[in-house]
């Protein structure tokens, strides 16, 4: 709770988290309050410009755009939370299982992610999308499947550490089990840098899903999400700036708080005195 | 170092055969056909295409030829866009998008080795605290959001610069912005926060207490140091570039090699997706050998230990 308090305490900590309740509370709850239908056209008001009936101002056929820019911030948040759920349950695992078994396993293990870190990832991506359709489980599943590698490297670093730490023998001396001891003692002591390097990873899966959005391959009309809203409203420079404006504005602040909030955890994580987070 | 050199290669090249096979098989369990058209092809006809293009030979036959011919330095036809070759197709694009990538990734080694060390060494100023808040709100901005409001100011509002399409540097200007702008301010943070941990190291007082120069001081004692970080992540940062590189492409209008990538895959364009898939991850891959080169020279204790 100590860790909570302290990142409460930078101001600037306090901005990210409270940008973040606001996205992730509009995107619950702003299309449920919102009086305007994320389909239904406003034909008074097409391609209109922010006012009090729509504060986002309305697309080229009269739809909310503070609607759907709440929507778009549900698909992108839920696709970046799934996609590094499924890299966690992946680089967790194998991380450990390489520092733990060492030698040559460990060798192996992480040759396989070497060479994987060398793939030009969106590329395949961009590739399995085109392939097998567009579809969005697809579509967070394939992130998830290249953003572990990270994960699995701090993991692996991580349990390297702790496998000859004095309290880990001691557990050990005392008859601990093997399984017990890695659920007890590692894998707590494992959470703090996960943690961090999560948070400082679900920009990059938010950044990958509005690319492969914008290039027209990712989520598909009439469902959104940031990258095609970023995407139908470059179209639309000139004649209604804040089709790109608001979702861009909100892609950026969401990458912003994230990476803030990172960065604060993982100083507090690498500074002695402040142990108490990991 | 040469045994430590010779092993990167060979990752390199495993990788790269990772690459052309992952993208060769992932292409052919796709349905459908680069001849599938608007139009249904004759059975005899679509049949005499496969057979011209080897397309009716067993997959693993296929994928042994396309090896061997990569090997000689064919590439082979593109088989949506008669007529042309796909190293025809590559060469054409190439330049420009070699123009982007190189250009952006000079102008975020530039910008942020130069904001990095000049933060790093007055850590805590004001003017420190400005310009971190700063390169964190551009490490925010994605390209796809960057190119069409740089479009919007510099191209439509101001009319200095053109908005898209190739021919001069000043087509180049934008898009290398909009590239750069997120690695700019990455550079700078690592850099600053290496420089500032390399210069409250004792050597580094003892250096400015003997009168060395803040100048020498900076290049003999704390960069050799400080750079390491910067060297590792350049080769993440390149592939990076690449990716920005498809989507700057698209949106300015470049006709670089990005564009053909997803029109190639799109289309089913086998040998033009390969080839595009075949050109970036050799220059990644090439990349990153330099880069492990360069880590070699930096820090000696990588050159006894291997």
């Amino acid at each position: 709770m100590s860790a909570l308090r302290r990142l409460l305490r930078s101001p600037v900590a306090l901005l990210a988290l409270t940008l973040l309740a606001l996205i992730v509370g509009g995107a619950v709850l702003g299309p449920e309050i919102s009086v305007w239908d994320s389909e239904a056209m406003d034909f008074a008001a097409m391609q209109a410009a922010p006012s009090a009936q729509h504060w986002f101002g309305t697309d080229l056929v009269g739809r909310d755009q503070f609607v759907r820019t709440m929507l778009g911030a549900r698909v992108s948040l839920s696709i970046a939370l799934l996609a590094i759920s499924v890299s966690l349950l992946i680089g967790v695992p194998w991380g450990m299982l390489a520092a733990l078994l060492g030698g040559r396993w460990d060798q192996l293990m992480m040759r396989f992610v070497d060479v994987l870190y060398g793939l030009p990832v969106i590329l395949i991506i961009i590739l399995l999308v085109v392939i097998f359709g567009r579809n969005q489980y697809l579509l967070f599943a394939a992130l998830g499947a290249f953003f572990w590698l990270d994960i699995a490297r701090i993991v692996r670093g991580q349990t390297l550490r702790l496998r000859d730490a004095p309290f880990i023998q001691a557990a050990r001396g005392m008859g601990a089990g093997r399984a017990y001891t890695l659920w007890r003692h590692v894998l707590p002591n494992v959470a703090g840098p996960v943690i961090v390097y999560t948070t400082l990873a679900i920009p990059g899966v938010i950044l990958a899903e509005s690319f492969i959005s914008f290039l027209g391959l990712g989520i598909q009309e009439p469902d959104t999400s940031w990258g095609v809203l970023v995407s139908d409203g470059a179209q639309t420079l000139e004649s209604a700036p804040w089709l790109i404006i608001y979702p861009g504005l909100c892609l950026g602040a969401t990458i912003w708080s994230f990476n803030t909030l990172g960065d604060r955890l993982r100083d507090m994580l690498d500074n002695p005195d402040n142990r108490r987070l990991n | 170092m040469g045994a430590y050199l010779a092993r990167r290669a060979l990752y390199s090249l495993l990788t790269l055969l990772v690459v052309i096979s992952a993208v060769f098989f992932l292409l052919r369990l796709a349905p459908g056909g680069p001849f599938d058209g608007e139009r249904q092809l004759p059975p005899e006809i679509e049949a005499n295409l496969n057979a011209a293009y080897h397309l009716d030979a067993p997959l693993y036959e296929q994928y042994l030829r396309y090896l061997s011919d990569l090997l000689r330095g064919d590439m082979g036809p593109s088989l949506t866009q008669k007529d042309f070759s796909v190293a025809e197709l590559i060469t054409s694009g190439l330049p420009t998008s070699l123009a982007l990538g190189a250009g952006a990734l000079v102008t975020a080694l530039c910008l942020g080795l130069a904001i990095g060390t000049y933060c790093g060494r007055r850590t805590g100023t004001l003017i420190d605290g400005a310009l971190m808040s700063l390169t964190n709100v551009t490490l925010a901005i994605p390209a796809i959001v960057s190119g069409p409001v740089l479009i919007l100011v510099f191209a439509i509002s101001l009319s200095w610069l053109p908005s898209g399409g190739s021919g001069s540097a000043a087509h180049l200007l934008l898009p290398i912005v909009a590239l750069a702008l997120p690695y700019i301010a990455a550079i700078a943070r690592l850099i600053r926060g290496s420089v500032a941990e390399v210069g409250g190291e004792p050597f580094v007082i003892t250096a400015q207490s003997k009168g060395i120069g803040e100048a020498r001081i900076l290049w003999r004692h704390i960069m050799p140091g400080a750079a390491i970080p910067l060297v590792s992540f350049l080769g993440p940062a390149a592939a990076g570039l690449l990716t920005g590189s498809v989507v700057v492409e698209q949106i300015f209008d470049l006709p670089g090699i990005g564009r053909y990538f997803v029109q190639a895959a799109l289309n089913r364009d086998y040998t033009l997706v390969m080839g595009v898939a075949v050109v970036y991850a050799a220059a990644i891959l090439t990349f990153n050998l330099l880069v492990d080169l360069t880590y070699g020279v930096l820090d000696p204790r990588i050159r006894v230990r291997q």
